[in-house]
């Protein structure tokens, strides 16, 4: 797809690949024949918005809109804009999002919502590590607490790089638990790599419902992982790969075992509880 | 013999605060986040007959634009509260993006603005908020003239669906129009008929439009005087149809000239009818500590100001 758009942010999407397979494939439950009602479905935010190359294709692949539409990523007359955007109309997308720190706020106004009316399915939200140099982050991350939206299951990409090199040099994160913790949030660390941690983690996030405290899981990432001569090079947050490039990464990378199917039925994801 | 007698004197963000406690009543889908000025909002009814659907953001501006945001997706119709400043100029990229462009329905409510929020001079006096929403595609820009007219307009946004400003302010002012249950977002009201020059006014300067009136009238002038309300979208039949007939106009606010309804009527003007117009607004610069009218006499924003405008505007005339 960045290699099609000459443009785009494909080390992020690379390492964020694994947890939104987890999720849209496994966790959350969603159906995109109900597009865009919010009765029944778990909400996911992209907050970090420069990876929609990853939800992009995870939306394609699970029925949201055709598998074709993915060649148009960052074309004219697209609905897959650069970066993620509800004016053109693209199913899945609920919020625009690329100017950084907003998701956590926008996902916690939901997690509200979803209290107030007493909906029993989950928010989740994904942010970007480097993204945590934005204020907003911190006051929603006072919020989500005050609020006591434990409905919220929020998601770090922790690959330790933005664009002008270690997020520790840039400016430095860590101890990045211990002030998640401080804010008085739930959280946990984890391989974002390794399937059953991603799974064993939400399945421990939402024991927390009915403590009125939200989670926080730091997902331990490689940036443009799967891809040996891209992983863990800032250069890749928002470079796109030659052809010759995307050829050499394609034989490196696993294949779906997901067929581009078009049984309707096939695409009601019921998640777990 | 006054145009329009004044019922009472009363604070405009006094009646936010009475129609934002009748929306608590009589829609449940109403939720107010506020960031910090409850009292300043006049929200304690709303608050204490509703503390599940009021919400404490504390000093966190940026982040109330966007949890609003998120409970307009959820399905809720998402009031927040704070002054204009901190409602506008503080959180303008999280506007931008998590509401205009995103198109949800949050409606954004402004105490304090303008140079009549008075003593606590310029940092909270804003006079660049309604020219950073009205460039933003999709937003509504409702800047009421006077309490009740801030009741008929914030019970009217709560039905409307998408994203709103309204502006209002602080100081008490007079109370002069109707309440009015079919408020019309983006339908200008001619509160005095005349043909010799219009005023376009918006906010507290509509009152001073009146006076100018009256003024003028008693020198034999009949004076067009335009409530525009609604600044985006604006109603450009109401002011081209004053240029045709009165051949001069005068734009009043209390905003900068740049980027104000000066500016949109001038946009209109210029390109559909040109006539003589002046603009009476704060002409590109910060405002000061002092009383509300000390201020807007300071600044140019006098009902003698309108007179000499309005006189200027008609004598320009060809």
């Amino acid at each position: 797809m960045i290699t099609h758009a000459e443009s785009g942010h494909p080390g992020g999407s690379l390492g964020m690949a694994d947890i939104f397979t987890a999720l849209y494939f496994s966790e959350m439950k969603h159906d995109p024949s109900k597009w865009p009602s919010v009765e029944g479905q778990d909400l996911f935010f992209l907050s970090n918005g420069h990876i929609a190359p990853v939800w992009y294709a995870t939306l394609a692949r699970t029925g949201y809109f055709p598998l074709s539409e993915l060649s148009t990523l960052r074309k004219i007359h697209s609905r897959l804009q650069g970066h993620p955007a509800t004016k053109e109309g693209l199913p899945g997308i609920r919020v625009a999002s690329g100017s950084l720190g907003q998701g956590l706020s926008v996902a916690i106004g939901a997690a509200m919502a979803y209290k107030l009316d007493k909906r029993p399915e989950w928010i989740y939200v994904a942010m970007g590590d480097g993204e945590l140099n934005e204020g907003q982050i911190w006051e929603a991350a006072m919020n989500g607490p005050h609020q006591k939206v434990d409905n919220l299951i929020a998601f770090v990409d922790r690959n330790r790089l933005q664009i002008d090199g270690s997020t520790e040099v840039v400016k430095k994160l860590d101890p990045l638990p211990d002030k998640w913790k401080a804010f008085g949030w739930n959280v946990l660390e984890i391989n974002g790599h390794h399937f059953a941690e991603i799974l064993a983690a939400i399945a421990k996030a939402k024991t927390n419902l009915g403590t009125g405290i939200p989670t926080v899981i730091i997902a331990n990432t490689v940036m443009s992982k799967g891809v040996s001569f891209m992983e863990n090079i800032a250069k890749w947050h928002g470079t796109p790969p030659t052809k010759e490039m995307e050829a050499k990464a394609l034989i490196e990378l696993a294949p779906t075992e997901w067929k581009d199917y078009d049984d309707p039925a096939a695409r009601v994801y019921k998640g777990r509880n | 013999m006054p145009i329009y007698p004044v019922k009472d004197n009363k604070p405009t963000r006094n009646a936010f605060g009475e129609a934002i406690a009748e929306l608590g009543q009589s829609n449940p889908d109403v939720v107010v986040l506020c960031a910090d000025l409850k009292g300043s909002l006049k929200l304690e009814k709303f608050s204490e007959n509703h503390p599940d659907r009021y919400f404490s953001i504390g000093i966190a501006e940026a982040d109330m634009i966007g949890t609003a945001a998120g409970l307009a997706i959820g399905g809720k119709i998402p009031f927040t509260a704070t002054f204009a400043e901190f409602s506008t100029g503080r959180v303008y990229d999280q506007i931008r993006q998590s509401v205009a462009y995103s198109n949800t329905n949050v409606k954004i409510c402004a105490s304090h603005a303008g140079l009549t929020l008075g003593e606590d001079g310029a940092t909270h006096q804003a006079l660049e908020d309604i020219g950073l929403m009205r460039a933003l595609p999709g937003m509504t820009v409702i800047v009421p003239c006077d309490a009740n007219e801030t009741y008929s307009a914030t019970m009217a946004i709560a039905k409307f669906k998408g994203p709103v400003y309204l502006r209002f302010g602080r100081p008490n002012q007079p109370n002069f129009t109707e309440i009015n249950p079919d408020f019309q977002i983006g339908k200008a009201n001619v509160l005095n008929p005349g043909k010799d020059v219009t005023i376009i006014a918006t906010g507290i300067l509509v009152w001073k439009a009146l006076e100018a009136a009256e003024i003028l009238q008693a020198e034999g002038l009949t004076v067009r005087v335009i409530n525009i309300h609604t600044i985006k979208p604006l109603d450009v039949d109401a002011i081209v149809t004053a240029a045709k007939e009165t051949g001069a106009i005068v734009t009043a606010e209390e905003h900068q000239k740049n980027t104000g309804l000066g500016d949109a009527v001038a946009h209109v003007i210029s390109t559909q009818f040109p006539v003589p117009l002046e603009i009476v607004a704060v002409n590109d610069t910060f405002g000061e500590s002092g009383l509300p009218d000390e201020l807007l006499t300071q600044y140019g924003l006098s009902t003698q100001d309108l007179v000499t405008a309005a006189k200027k505007a008609i004598s320009r005339k060809k």
